[in-house]
């Protein structure tokens, strides 16, 4: 508002200054200001320099924020100047720019050395001829400045640099900073509401700080409105977020009323007055309870020793009194009623957005989810066997990724190399397990349990004793980096999305193998009915070893794309094993489309809790596996279950 | 009655007296009660023991014998615990802030007590009131009730609704180790009310003992360890001798012909889903005194997991199986991580056992399920047929 | 004799396919009676059905003087209510000693807690020894069932449901894997029975039935095909058809 104004007395003042000495002249009346400047006083001078129109001034200004202004000692007048060869200076007239003075000593000259925050100054003001600059780095640079801080003076000289603007992105940016200044400093009202009304559909952040600051409120207490207040809401004390000791302590503050005594200030009173063992009339051993401790401090308040408890009655009394008000700091009400109607539009798609957001979350945690199932899917259903060691074939995945990285340092490549890689490993990891273990306990469903159990902590302790227990890296490429921005609101990142397009990748890939191939048939077969897959002539030993390979290779590939974008570490199996059972127990035994929609229904949901209670993950894993348990009751197969006697229970 | 079932079952009779010995032994060797060959840290390992004694028999009953494969038992271990840990803490922090309001002035009213209990128990996160499930800490009786109903409404519920829809098998142990890890992550929670992620603390000291050295205390609860598992063993062997054990293995191996048979399975089942876990409760509350510490770690699903390895590698459906599966194992987990096992230098490498403790422990479990299914208990039938 | 049991209009599906349609059938006590079909007319389904393991999608079922409904019970109460069931696979607890076997066979109280303060009876002993003696293994009683022969197992299953004092027996397959003599001893366990309950039998062996010598229902397509005795079925010319046609 001041700077307004100075702007106002600069501008009427600007048609007197028109000698060829103009810009001297100017500095001069400023002499103090611009050699002892400092962040607070230097405002002023800044608008007045800005306001004069000089040609001249941007140059200067460029000068003083780069040290390179000195006051000649010879005619106490102000010079850029630079430094030679030999450690002089030349001097330059601030007007004429040409030489005045070379080879003068350091000592004849004193230079200017405005501290950093001057310097920013110096930079915001500077903003007005840089937006105009013919180097866009500089204009974008200027208008990063400028959106940092938003200032009623940089209205005119932004409307001013709109139309040459050629670079169209800027333009709209600039045309939208523009928007936000005319909301905040536009000239008459109706510019205001015009402006205001525009960014109704405005999501960005700035867009929303510009609304919520036009509707800045403060809190008002007082016996009569003052006219001309632009009257927010009318608080009650008691009720809402202003609590009556609140309330009734800003009246104690503010407008003198007797202070509350505390139950603090009680006891404190009582300690104070112990005469003999009694205070206020009450032997002290008695004071063990408030109700005698009220009537010990009314005796003494009786006597007059100390002031008087407030009752209820007078609180409520200088409630009926007072009025708790929120008052706009913006004094025109058609403003803040507009302002009011776009914050609620741009609410209303914010939060829009964010569903959409959730949404987007929820897809790509599914993502996560199925890819670290299905592998467990596959064998379950298949087999009716439990990998307990399946979280731990994640981890080797994701190591494997990180050996690769140590060895070939192209991360696109590293990367095409770890996923067939990983695949490789963890398919031979698990064809051995299966021979060397699982194979033996066929039809003990529960003892395979506890066996690949007791391979999964040795596997994790194994990877403790090999990689160590600190996190390591796998790094993605960098065309992974970033996020697709929707808009404001709505921001994916690139690995999630690579993480959905891997996960559908397996679904079709699965669905093609167990549909279309060979393989699928014979697994679907062993699957069915395994004595009769055997006799017709199946191998159901070979499908068995492969589907169970099979399986744990897709947990290395998923380990790869879990490393990615969460660490690797020795346990981060064991942090998708239990979700992983979960989501195959969920979506229903056997059954890819199932595994699907369990992920979907446990990422959907977890991602739905958060949402409710944003600040607790926790709580969100923890009704999220109540949830599954009750799920379970209702239905025990699963979303996709197998009905009848196929069903073999 | 009870005679004639003892005299049934010698077993029962050979396993008390070899509690007993090892009791009379501890007490004469330990260093309150004793010529201090013992220590007290090692009474209270010896204690501990039992107790996880105690929950593997319960283990053992559960899955050896009905074949329900819990991954869920530490749950209600943990609330034992918890149930008891809130009144140990409560009531010491009671006498410490009554200690401290002792020389004001005015005598403190028993809100200004409350508040000070409050403040400091809950201060680590940041709470200063009491919340809800706290309001039987100040009884002793009440929270020792909590110990048993706790477990075994939950048992109960969750055994209710599980074993009505008819979860079996594999679905079953993933549902149990759900619940543990809900369980689990909700203690983690500041706002749980159970101090989050700090658990209780400082639950060897028994208030209104504060004089009694930490020697003599530990004795105390060994005995009172000892006496749980002795008793805790009678329970078990009791019901499942006779016409309940037969039904009860009957549902192990074939629960739908027991169902034929007119027995209603699901009633068996909750019978000793809730039995046990109300056993399991006990065991935790006698141990997390010994242990000093109880957080949200402890209930946690690798505890339940390895609770069945002790029963597995000690011999499922014998209960003296379990007892030496849980002895043996977590004795043995003690010597490795405690450094007591020499290390091997192989010269290229040095197995050190604390990091390769785990890998032998999952190694040799696979070995067992594979090579030695009855576990160490079987030696005994070995050891019997030999006899004969 | 009095009707024991009635299905009317009781069907099923399992994804679609038609498991038991539209199937009425009716047995009276005491009677022995046995089904007969080609695989898949839905026999197994049948006695699932009757007891309680499957829901049916439709129809009736009534048992007893009281007419009571069997659909919606569970399989714990329907066995309670007097159907014993034998399954095609001998299931005995062969953990278990035949005289354990036996005694939770035995009709008593089955809650979990008049179980677990059962207290053995000299009345309970003497109707094991009774029932050891009917399917001869009075010298087993001690052993462990899984110790048995096949056609032991088989008659100790018999004896089981026979412990259980069921008004209607359903026995399925009960002579597969049998030797000519145990077939013989088999037949005469069930006739016996069938002297004083209602016994259903399922079977695939046209010999087997013959020497039943009852009442026989023709099974086909979930529903009944025809009923009579066995040389008035086997001439029906439908039944001839579904038997050799395919």
């Amino acid at each position: 508002m001041l700077r307004l104004l100075t702007l106002v007395i600069a501008l009427a003042w600007l048609p007197f200054a028109v000698s060829a000495q103009e810009l001297q002249t100017l500095l001069q009346s400023h002499r103090d200001v611009i050699i002892k400047p400092s962040r607070k006083t230097v405002g002023p001078t800044l608008d007045a320099l800005v306001a004069s129109g000089l040609p001249t001034v941007r140059g200067f200004l460029e000068a003083w924020q780069e040290k390179n202004v000195y006051l000649h000692a010879e005619d106490d007048l102000f010079y850029t100047g630079s430094e030679d060869d030999s450690g002089d200076l030349t001097l330059l007239d601030v007007d004429t720019g040409a030489e005045a003075a070379t080879g003068v000593g350091r000592k004849d000259a004193q230079q200017i050395k405005p501290n950093g925050g001057v310097r920013r100054e110096i930079g915001s003001a500077l903003v007005a001829f840089q937006l105009s600059d013919p180097d866009i780095a500089r204009r974008t640079q200027a208008l990063d400045a400028l959106a940092r801080a938003l200032d009623a003076s940089q209205l005119a000289p932004l409307i001013a640099s709109i139309d040459s603007e050629t670079d169209a992105r800027l333009k709209t940016r600039k045309q939208k900073l523009a928007n936000y200044l005319q909301a905040r400093f536009g000239e008459s009202p109706a510019i205001r509401v015009a402006a205001i009304n525009n960014l109704a559909d405005d999501l960005s952040v700035d867009g929303r700080a510009v609304l919520s600051q036009i509707l800045a409120v403060k809190m008002l207490v007082a016996q009569e409105l003052p006219d001309g207040t632009n009257v927010a809401s009318v608080l009650a004390p008691g009720e809402g977020d202003l609590e009556r000791d609140t309330a009734y302590q800003m009246l104690v503050d503010d407008h003198g009323l007797p202070a509350l005594v505390l139950a603090s200030d009680i006891r404190r009173a009582l300690e104070t007055h112990v005469e003999g063992g009694i205070s206020g009339g009450v032997p002290v051993a008695k004071l063990d309870n408030q109700a005698e401790r009220i009537r010990a401090y009314d005796t003494l308040v009786a006597a007059g020793k100390v002031p008087a408890r407030v009752s209820e009655a007078a609180i409520d009394a200088a409630f009926a009194d007072w009025g708790f008000y929120n008052v706009y700091l913006e004094s025109d009400p058609t403003i803040t009623e507009a302002a009011e109607t776009a914050q609620a539009s741009v609410k209303t798609r914010v939060s829009l957005s964010q569903t959409a957001d959730i949404g987007l979350d929820a897809i790509s945690l599914a993502s996560i989810y199925f890819l670290a199932a299905i592998g467990l899917a596959v064998t379950f259903g298949v087999m009716g066997v439990i990998n307990m060691a399946h979280g731990e074939f994640i981890m080797m995945g994701a190591y494997t990724g990180y050996i690769v990285q140590q060895i070939v340092p192209d991360y696109t490549l590293s990367l095409i190399i770890a996923l067939p890689l990983a695949f490789a490993v963890t398919f031979g990891a698990g064809v051995a397990m299966e021979r060397l273990v699982i194979r033996w306990l066929y039809n003990r469903p529960l003892e395979t349990l506890l066996a690949t159990f007791g391979i999964s902590i040795a596997l994790q302790q194994l990877a403790k004793n090999i990689f160590g227990t600190q996190a390591r890296p796998l790094t993605s490429p960098g065309w992974l980096d970033g996020a697709w921005i929707i808009n404001d609101v709505i921001q994916i990142s690139y690995i999630r999305i690579a993480i959905f397009v891997l996960a559908l990748t397996f679904l079709c890939l699965l669905l093609l193998i167990l549909k279309r191939t060979r393989l699928g048939l014979e697994v679907r077969a062993v699957t069915q009915n395994p004595r009769m897959a055997a006799s017709m002539g199946i191998n159901p030993e070979k499908i068995k070893m492969l589907t169970f390979g099979l399986g744990s290779g897709i947990a290395g590939i998923a380990g790869v794309a879990i490393g990615l974008y969460a660490k690797v570490t020795s346990e981060m199996g064991a942090d998708y094993i239990v979700q992983s059972f979960m989501t195959v127990v969920v979506g229903g035994v056997g059954n890819v489309w199932g595994t699907l929609a369990g992920a979907s229904m446990i990422g959907g949901f977890q991602k739905g809790v958060e949402w409710l209670n944003p600040s607790n993950t926790l709580a969100a894993q923890t009704y999220m596996i109540l949830f599954i348990i009750l799920f379970i009751q209702f239905r025990p197969k699963g979303i996709v279950a197998l009905k009848g006697r196929a069903a073999g229970d | 009655m009870q005679r004639s079932f003892l005299a049934q079952n010698p077993s029962v009779l050979w396993f008390l007296a070899a509690l007993g010995i090892f009791t009379i032994g501890v007490t004469l060797l330990a260093e309150g009660t004793g010529s201090a060959f013992i220590s007290t840290s090692f009474v209270k390992t010896l204690g501990k023991v039992l107790c996880l004694c105690l929950i593997a028999i319960a283990m053992d009953v559960v899955w050896g014998y009905c074949g329900i494969l819990s991954l869920g038992h530490f749950a209600f271990f943990g609330i034992g615990g918890y149930s008891v840990g809130m009144w140990l803490m409560y009531a010491r922090t009671e006498a410490i802030v009554e200690t401290s309001m002792a020389p004001s002035v005015i005598p403190p009213t028993a809100a200004e007590v409350q508040d000070a209990i409050a403040a400091q128990i809950f201060g680590v996160v940041g709470a200063s009131e009491f919340p809800m499930i706290w309001m039987f800490s100040h009884s002793l009786v009440l929270q020792l009730l909590m110990v048993v109903l706790i477990p075994g409404l939950l048992a109960l519920i969750f055994g209710w609704l599980a074993f009505r829809s008819r979860v079996t098998g594999v679905y079953l142990s993933i549902l149990t180790q759900a619940m543990t890890l809900a369980l689990s992550l909700y203690l983690l929670q500041n706002d749980s009310g159970l101090r989050g992620n700090n658990g209780l603390s400082g639950l060897q000291n028994i208030p209104g003992f504060d004089n009694v050295p930490q020697s003599t205390i530990s004795m105390v609860f060994f005995w009172a360890s000892a006496l749980a598992l002795g008793a805790g063993y009678v329970l078990f062997a009791r019901v499942l001798s006779g016409k309940m054990g037969s039904v009860i293995r009957a549902v192990r191996d074939d629960e739908v012909r027991v169902r034929f048979l007119g027995y209603h399975v699901e009633s068996y089942k909750l019978f000793v889903f809730t039995l046990t876990a109300i056993v399991a409760g006990i065991a935790g509350a006698l141990y997390y005194p010994q242990a000093g510490i109880i957080n949200p770690t402890e209930v946690a699903p690798i505890a339940s997991i390895y609770l069945a390895v002790w029963v597995a590698i000690g011999g499922r459906g014998r209960l003296y199986g379990s007892v030496i599966g849980a002895a043996f194992v977590s004795l043995l987990a003690s010597w490795f991580t405690g450094g007591g096992a020499p290390n091997i230098n192989l010269g290229v490498y040095e197995i050190l056992w604390t990091e390769w403790w785990l890998v032998l422990l999952g190694a040799s479990f696979v070995a067992v399920t594979l090579f030695f299914p009855g576990g160490i208990g079987s030696l005994f039938d070995r050891l019997k047929g030999d006899a004969k | 004799m009095s009707t024991l049991l009635e299905l009317s209009g009781v069907s099923v599906s399992f994804d679609g396919f038609k498991a038991i349609n539209n199937l009425s059938f009716q047995i009276g006590e005491p009677e022995l009676r046995a089904i007969i079909g080609p695989n898949g007319a839905g026999k197994t389904t049948f006695m699932d059905i009757v007891t309680g393991k499957t829901k049916p999608d439709e129809g009736r079922i009534v048992f007893g003087e009281r007419n009571i409904s069997l659909i919606g019970m569970s399989e714990s109460k329907i066995a309670r209510e007097g159907v014993g069931r034998k399954f095609q696979k001998p299931t005995v607890f062969e953990a278990q000693t035949v005289r354990e076997n036996l005694a939770m066979a035995l009709k008593n109280p089955r809650g979990p807690f008049e179980v677990l303060f059962y207290r053995k009876t000299k009345e309970g002993a003497a109707r094991i020894e009774a029932l050891a003696e009917q399917i001869g293994l009075t010298d087993e009683l001690t052993r462990v069932a899984g110790e048995l022969s096949h056609g032991q197992k088989q008659w100790l299953e018999i004896g089981m449901l026979l412990a259980q004092e069921p008004r209607l027996l359903l026995v399925d397959e009960p002579a597969a894997g049998m030797t000519p003599a145990e077939r013989e001893k088999t037949t005469t366990m069930l006739v016996d029975a069938a002297k004083t309950r209602a016994v259903v039998v399922v079977e695939h062996d046209m010999e087997f039935v013959r020497r039943l010598n009852c009442k026989v229902t023709v099974l086909h397509e979930g529903s009944v095909l025809a009923e009579g005795s066995l040389d008035h079925v086997t001439q029906n010319p439908e039944v001839i058809e579904v038997y050799l046609g395919r």
